[in-house]
């Protein structure tokens, strides 16, 4: 086999590999840019319906969560409430909401007055059964409500703790995942406002 | 802002350093220094509250955290948060290792007590006992500090 025949065979390999590259490199941009608008159908401590609908034009944070939650929700509850006051005059492009994964007894506890002690801008839902459930799979989230003899009414909730960022036409944009700072949303939020 | 606010907000502003040290004193059991014991202001007493601590082992025997007795709750409990695939769940714990000459800590995100069947409120700035019991060490008490709704941590300034 000649030098030039080595050269070539070589040559022919690069082009492959990047050629590999940069397939690979599309089918993952396809997977990152790849979206959906998810919706729900809920109601605020009022008894107001919401939808996403609602809040077109604006930004939302969106939790799931419940009130007798005493570690993963204050903490991201507190985040959220940071970003808000961090954001200054730009959180008026900023809709937090705190979706209850435990309706009833969020609702009789009472979900307006938790969120309102956290920060004033975030707006607490609490459907039914079915339409929290819509909720959860429209954001494709999972929750579930577990027997624990050691939690308040005998069971607790288990959740996806992430934040959701949700785009003014209502398109998902990312996920946040549990502990993520306050300045690292607040910056993110920036860049796209 | 007005003359009232601003001195509202200045006796506030000097009200701090004497709150922020009240959680940071430590209290020792054996080897043992329990410090930071801080929880949140609660709306009401129908929701749980936490408790979070650190606790120091400076010895050379492993103990464990197997207890938490406090006034306030009817069913104070250690719970532990692990999020596994994605997925939030809060099982209880059975005990919280303290093995030799380790520090840990009970916060966000990890152990935890909860506070449940509270018999008061818990407001801002007011304190409570809690009682830890050791497998080794036994017994005792320190003063839990309540934080803002807010708090992510103690706030000790590196005081203890």
């Amino acid at each position: 086999m000649s030098l030039r025949t080595i050269r070539l065979a070589l040559w022919g390999l690069v082009i492959v590999a990047a050629g590999a590259i940069a397939a690979q490199q599309w089918v993952g941009r396809e997977k990152t840019t790849e979206t959906f608008r998810p919706d729900f159908a809920l109601q605020d401590g009022n008894g107001q319906t919401y939808t996403m609908a609602d809040f077109r034009g604006k930004f939302s944070l969106v939790f799931f969560g419940f009130t007798n939650c005493p570690d993963v929700c204050p903490t991201t509850m507190s985040e959220v409430a940071q970003v808000m006051d961090d954001l200054g005059e730009k959180a008026d492009r900023v809709q937090p909401l705190f979706i209850s994964i435990d309706p009833e007894r969020d609702r009789r506890q009472g979900l307006t007055e938790y969120v309102a002690a956290f920060h004033p801008a975030i707006l607490g839902l609490a459907g039914n059964d079915a339409a929290t459930k819509d909720a959860a799979d429209s954001f494709k989230v999972h929750f579930a409500r577990e027997k624990d003899s050691s939690a308040p009414n005998g069971y607790t909730m288990s959740h996806s703790p992430g934040l959701f960022l949700i785009g003014p036409d209502g398109e998902w944009l990312r996920q946040f995942t549990y502990e993520t700072p306050a300045a690292e949303i607040r910056a993110e939020i920036e860049e796209r406002i | 802002m007005t003359m009232k606010g601003f001195a509202l907000a200045l006796g506030c502003a000097m009200l701090l350093p004497a709150i922020a040290s009240a959680d940071c004193v430590g209290v020792t059991a054996g080897d043992l220094t329990i410090s930071k014991a801080w929880s949140r202001v609660t709306i009401g007493t129908q929701r749980p509250a936490v408790f979070y601590v650190e606790i120091r082992n400076a010895g050379k025997t492993d103990d464990r955290l197997i207890g938490i007795e406090t006034p306030i709750a009817g069913m104070p409990m250690l719970h532990q948060t692990v999020i596994q695939d994605g997925v939030a769940a809060m099982p209880h714990a059975e005990a919280v290792d303290v093995p030799a000459g380790k520090t840990i800590s009970l916060e966000p995100g990890g152990y935890h007590g909860m506070l449940m069947e509270l018999t008061t409120a818990l407001s801002e700035g007011q304190t409570f006992p809690i009682t830890l019991t050791f497998e080794k060490a036994g017994a005792v008490e320190i003063d839990t500090l309540v934080l803002p709704m807010r708090a992510q941590e103690a706030q000790c300034d590196g005081a203890s």
